[in-house]
């Protein structure tokens, strides 16, 4: 037990890691509010193209979606960071994992929204259009709206999965908080660092999950 | 009187459907005409035409001087001459009544939002649901929200309304309300292009009964003369199914 609490939850260790793990979770956080935007950004421009029926539109965009939903968002990232810069495109760690970010869960988001764009009726376009409103109003002011409140579960669901994703950024080297506590235990011996993290990572991430529950519970009622 | 809709030799195809072969239809001014025909006669589809909800395949559309086929045309605004209202409401769920009518006002006429309310407050009113303008659509009846839905269109003082069975997904003890509000706009003298099963409505208030059927309009007149003396055999064989009920 003596031993257990050592290597796990030694306090000494916590409070000499605990700057570092700060600088983490401070990383992490910047992470995400940068990639979450960026990718739901991403996600209504896909979602919007998808409303065009062009097959000049639609067929890159399929390919578009396919292609960033099939490849592992590890690989994309270590290709962005280590294989660009053989084409001379050199944007370092952020910059590497905020376009990775940016391919791979803008194409997530993409998806959710679509979906909650075709789940209006036909009708609710033709009313807005009948009045006098382009596509672009009907789009934006009827059919958004509504689609957005219809998917909310599942998009508050990939920005859970997404700030869990920013911990891939460790790979490149990015200091955020799994980087930042794989560092101290490499250096004080000491699991602690590693289930400081997870802590944390809980306490961010546990209210979105709550919210996530109530958003699910009251749309279950809601039908 | 000039007419104000003015709808030549319309043909529909949708893919391999016909829908519409080659239909003439005009609309004087302060004219209400019906148009009957059992389903699948084409005259839904006749009716999204001349707002260009769908686009026919030949024909030529005039809708209050203005050619709807006319690809110079600014659709956007010819529609907000045309007031159209569907089976189905089509209401937008997450506004109230007022926000309903007022968005075209203010997006489209671009109007202030007190202007545009106060406007959208004055349509309400003319459909009896002055009371009802802070109600969301899941709030009221299927009659209300239909009213709510006429008050949409009409809040852009159409020249032209088009009515597309707008009572038939309706309770029975809700088409009243419904049709009282129509009669009302018909006697402040709008012009009125209907499509729907009410025939009693159609004897009392139409100037002139359309019948179609397999995308052709086989006769047409005075709703006297179409219910009480049909000339062609698919008129007699309609209006007798629809007596029966």
């Amino acid at each position: 037990m003596q031993d257990f609490v050592e290597a796990f939850l030694n306090i000494e260790i916590a409070r000499e890691a605990a700057p570092i793990l700060w600088q983490g979770l401070w990383q992490t956080l910047l992470l995400s509010v940068i990639v979450v935007p960026l990718g739901i950004l991403g996600g209504i421009i896909l979602a919007l193209l998808s409303t065009v029926h062009s097959a000049w539109v639609r067929w890159p965009l399929r390919v578009w979606t396919d292609l960033f939903r099939a490849l592992p968002p590890l690989v994309l990232l270590v290709f962005i960071y280590a294989g660009l810069p053989f084409a001379g495109l050199e944007m370092g760690a952020f910059g590497a994992v905020a376009l990775g970010f940016f391919l791979n869960t803008g194409a997530y988001y993409g998806e959710i929204l679509r979906a909650g764009i075709e789940s209006i009726p036909r009708g609710q376009v033709e009313a807005a259009r009948s009045t006098g409103l382009t596509r672009w109003q009907a789009l934006s002011l009827i059919v958004l709206p509504q689609a957005v409140r219809n998917v909310l579960p599942d998009l508050v669901s990939n920005t859970l999965e997404v700030v869990k994703l920013t911990s891939i950024a460790s790979v490149v080297a990015l200091p955020e908080l799994l980087f930042q506590a794989r560092q101290a235990q490499s250096v004080t011996y000491n699991a602690t660092p590693i289930v400081a993290a997870a802590v944390a990572y809980f306490i961010l991430l546990w209210p979105v999950v709550r919210l996530l529950s109530r958003l699910e519970n009251r749309q279950l009622a809601g039908r | 009187m000039a007419d104000i809709v003015d709808a030549r030799a319309i043909h529909k195809h949708f893919g391999p459907l016909h829908v519409l072969k080659g239909v003439d239809l005009t609309v004087a001014e302060r004219e209400l005409v019906f148009v009957i025909g059992p389903s699948g006669s084409g005259k839904s589809t006749l009716l999204r035409c001349l707002n260009r909800l769908e686009e026919p395949t030949s024909g030529s559309i005039l809708v209050d001087g203005i050619d709807m086929l006319d690809k110079r045309t600014d659709i956007n605004r010819a529609r907000q001459r045309i007031g159209m209202v569907f089976q189905s409401f089509n209401l937008y769920p997450h506004m109230t009544a007022l926000g309903n009518v007022a968005l075209a006002l203010r997006k489209v006429l671009k109007q202030g939002r007190a202007e545009a309310e106060q406007r959208a407050q004055a349509a309400l009113a003319r459909v009896h649901l002055a009371d009802r303008a802070d109600h969301y659509p899941g709030q009221l009846s299927g009659g209300q929200q239909q009213r709510v839905a006429i008050a949409r269109a009409i809040a852009l003082e159409p020249r032209v309304m088009l009515f597309d069975e707008p009572t038939s997904a309706l309770d029975p003890e809700l088409v009243g309300g419904v049709l009282q509000a129509m009669r009302e706009l018909r006697e402040d003298g709008m012009t009125m292009v209907v499509v729907s099963h009410e025939m009693g409505f159609a004897r009392a208030a139409a100037d002139r009964v359309v019948f179609m059927a397999d995308g052709m309009k086989l006769e047409e007149g005075p709703p006297g003369q179409i219910f009480g003396d049909p000339q062609h055999e698919r008129t007699r064989a309609f209006i007798r199914q629809i007596e029966r009920h």
